[in-house]
């Protein structure tokens, strides 16, 4: 055993190496993405690992792994699993045979999601076992034993840690590194694999079936458990169980929920036990409603009562301060704090030189009245200039201009839409665009990586998760095929080609593509691509803000004229903005 | 109870390289450590923070108006955190500034340096020329660890295993660099 000082994947990642995990997949999405980046940039693995096109990809890629006899996870954020839901919900029918692991990465507050939406309820739905660790050391040792959990009840484990455990960091106790002896091998059974509505029913019955022993075990395994201290009592689970662990006073009592379906005999005589109990945990009240099924006349205090939110995350001070309003006692008093100085925000920004900002920026110039359908990744950030209108999920960019084509919006509509994003679930809306003949305009936004999450490579870097060579998909091609024939590619850096081919577009009909390709400015910067500063010769200047207005991180206004700091990475592309031609190349002297 | 370290600064500054050195040295010395960081998006340029709990075993978020230590590598974000320090908490900032881009495209009035020293306040505020000591010793990056060297006396940790834990947490080519900037922090932190 060794002590490390670990971020929460990377700890997960350990717990995968010590169960002997053969296969690792997923797609980024943040909180989840070190999982799978810790594994893969590990000279010694032994086992495989994968990033996939997208969650529903990954998942049934595993499901297929553990079908064949060996252990697999796969890994994702919350919202990676609605569109992994429906090989979800039936392969708790079909059950496992390896261990088979899935890690949906809750995100409390939405700190870098879409929404704030609970795994746990998706673990109820389809009937399989939730593991929520509360710390780290928990996240480590519960995935490395929920394989075995997974081969015990032949059942797919839901792992559902949150930002504050993903992105959390802390001593970890480490175990030994296991390697697979198992080999892959499929044994053939219709019955279970094949869910045609004759063997399906017979299969709910039994995923129904394994559910009251599944309870007894989650807490002969002890992740349901509790400490009897006084007359009142705290029922907590995740990362929350650490804030009330650190709060509560020392005589209330404290149950923590690190797994569900919780045993309905064991909670009753937990609350029993008690005058009056409160449930602390983040998002869906899903202990409370639990506890309310069985707490009889003992009040329960948490969400339903209005003590605690249904969104955001907890924090110790906020943890303290549901349970003083609901009269239970804590060892700690916070004193109000005085708000914070009002000061200009300093919200994430695009990097300096990338070309999203250029490729939106001449959007704005050519569609001045343009409806501007957008999507998940960093040109997200488009939001700052004007250019995203609509984000609701992965791909649905050119599903949404679409729509509003079918609507009969008649303004120009140019959706955007990232390399990784596009061939997640993008392509599908792109074919029936052309299918049901949409007039709008789609600007692939191609950086060559999947970059918001971290730089992992995805089918049009040309490397594989563990760094092999591969063939880069034809994006031009998938266009293509898809009936599209309008598709040009350019780079955003070459602003007055890339206008003039926006211009090219809005003249048409139709679905038309433009693939802005210009791959990423910290992977150039990693690759040390060199390019040189720009400089503004402040005897030029004019002043006129043609430059500042781009937005770029690395211009600044100094004394009423422009400047350029040096996280200039050499774009070149205020030099085609600045009306008076005071920008150039940075000459040393 | 824990010693509580709030790092604050701009995505890029380093600011979980540097949680990661306490962290390391916390292990060093078999303290139970947590801590609590930024990633995804929310980094690309913006304000970013780490927390971190030297001597904690619950949870790994500091309560506004508890953290022991505030270490800024920006003036203005150290304005921006103030509020997460108890009344006599200790703030050790770098002088540096750097305009959010926000206020030249929309021409909002911005504080000047002048400005956000006082709003600072009355507190025991030790404010480092980060930069030019980075530069002296060798490269403008190592502020973070000039910083960490200036406020490393207030820190329970003994110097000893925040060398070893830079040691192991820099790249290896930059180890002596590092270490010389950290050195050059503990004597600018005396002033």
């Amino acid at each position: 055993m060794v002590v490390h000082y670990l971020l929460g994947n990377e700890a997960i990642a350990h717990g995968c190496l010590e169960a002997a995990v053969d296969v690792a997949c997923g797609y980024p999405g943040t909180p989840s993405s070190e999982v799978i980046d810790t594994l893969r940039m590990d000279p010694d693995r032994a086992c495989k690992v994968e990033w996939s096109v997208n969650e529903k990809v990954a998942f049934e890629e595993a499901l297929a792994v553990s079908w064949c006899g060996l252990r697999a996870i796969c890994t994702m954020k919350h919202v990676g699993l609605n569109v992994a839901a429906d090989p979800l919900m039936t392969s708790a029918y079909t059950g496992t045979k390896g261990g088979f692991v899935i890690m949906s990465a809750d995100d409390p507050f939405a700190h870098s999601s879409q929404n704030e939406q609970d795994s746990r309820c998706y673990a109820g739905f389809a009937r399989i076992p939730c593991l929520d660790p509360s710390t780290l050391q928990e996240a480590h040792d519960m995935v490395r034993d929920a394989f075995a959990l997974s081969e015990e009840f032949s059942l797919p484990v839901l792992f559902r840690p949150t930002t504050r455990i993903c992105h959390s960091k802390s001593d970890v106790k480490l175990g030994k590194v296991m390697i697979s002896e198992r080999t892959a091998s499929f044994e053939k059974d219709a019955r279970q694999y094949v869910v045609i509505p004759a063997h399906t029913r017979v299969l709910h019955r039994e995923l129904n079936q394994k559910q009251p022993a599944l309870k007894k075990r989650l807490i002969e395994l002890g992740y349901n458990r509790y400490e009897i201290r006084g007359k009142t009592a705290v029922i907590c689970g995740g990362v929350g169980a650490s804030y009330v662990r650190e709060v509560a006073g020392h005589d209330v009592s404290i149950a923590i929920i690190g797994a569900y379906p919780i045993d309905e005999e064991w909670l009753r005589e937990f609350i029993g036990r008690h005058e009056k109990v409160m449930v602390i945990e983040e998002l869906s009240p899903v202990i409370e409603e639990a506890a309310r099924q069985v707490s009889g006349f003992v009040p329960v205090y948490g969400k339903i009562t209005g003590h605690v939110p249904y969104e955001g995350e907890l924090a110790p001070d906020r943890v303290c301060e549901y349970l003083h309003a609901a009269g239970f006692e804590t060892q700690i008093t916070y004193q109000p704090v005085k708000a914070p100085a009002a000061l200009p925000v300093r919200p994430p920004i695009l990097c300096a030189g990338c070309m999203h900002r250029t490729a939106m920026y001449a959007m704005k110039k050519v569609f001045r009245d343009g409806i501007f359908p957008s999507d998940i990744g960093c040109y997200t950030l488009g939001i700052q200039l004007g250019t995203v209108d609509t984000t609701i999920c992965m791909g649905a960019s050119i599903t949404v201009a679409a729509g509003m084509s079918l609507a009969g919006e008649t303004r120009d509509i140019v959706c955007t839409i990232g390399d990784s994003t596009f061939l997640h679930t993008g392509i599908q809306g792109l074919i029936n665009a052309v299918y049901n003949g949409a007039n709008i305009t789609v600007v692939i936004l191609d950086n060559r990586i999947t970059a918001m999450t971290g730089h992992q490579p995805n089918p049009t870097t040309g490397l594989t998760a563990c760094g092999v060579a591969t063939p880069a998909v034809s994006i031009e091609a998938v266009c293509r095929a898809s009936g599209a024939t309008f598709v040009e590619t350019v780079s955003p850096n070459d602003l007055v080609t890339f206008i003039d081919v926006l211009k090219s577009a809005r003249s048409l009909k139709g679905v038309k593509v433009i693939i802005a390709r210009q791959p990423c400015v910290i992977s150039e910067k990693r690759a040390k691509v060199i390019r040189g500063h720009y400089t503004v010769h402040q005897d030029l200047c004019i002043g006129c803000k043609a430059c500042i207005k781009f937005g770029c991180p690395a211009i600044e206004l100094r004394g009423g004229l422009a400047s350029i700091t040096d996280l200039c990475p050499g774009c070149g592309v205020c030099v085609q903005i600045c009306p008076v031609g005071a920008i150039g190349r940075e000459v040393k002297e | 109870m824990s010693f509580d370290v709030m790092i604050v600064g701009i995505g890029g500054q380093g600011t979980i390289l540097t949680s990661n050195i306490l962290g390391k040295a916390c292990v060093i010395e078999g303290i139970p450590v947590r801590g609590a960081e930024t990633h995804g998006m929310a980094q690309r340029g913006g304000s970013v923070e780490s927390q971190i709990r030297i001597g904690q075993e619950f949870g790994p978020l500091i309560a506004p108006g508890t953290a022991d230590l505030l270490l800024s590598f920006d003036l203005m974000e150290a304005v921006r955190a103030a509020h997460w320090l108890k009344p006599e908490g200790y703030i050790y900032s770098g002088r540096e500034y750097v305009v959010p881009t926000s206020v030249f495209m929309q021409d909002l009035p911005a504080p000047t340096e002048q400005m956000l020293l006082e709003m600072l306040g009355d507190r025991p505020v030790k404010v480092i020329s980060s930069r030019e000591i980075a530069e002296e010793a060798g490269n403008v990056l190592t502020q973070n660890i000039v910083m960490l060297g200036a406020a490393s006396p207030v820190i329970p940790l003994k110097k000893e295993s925040l060398l070893e834990a830079i040691r192991d947490t820099v790249p290896p080519k930059t180890i002596d660099l590092n270490l010389k900037a950290f050195n050059m922090g503990i004597e600018a932190g005396k002033k």
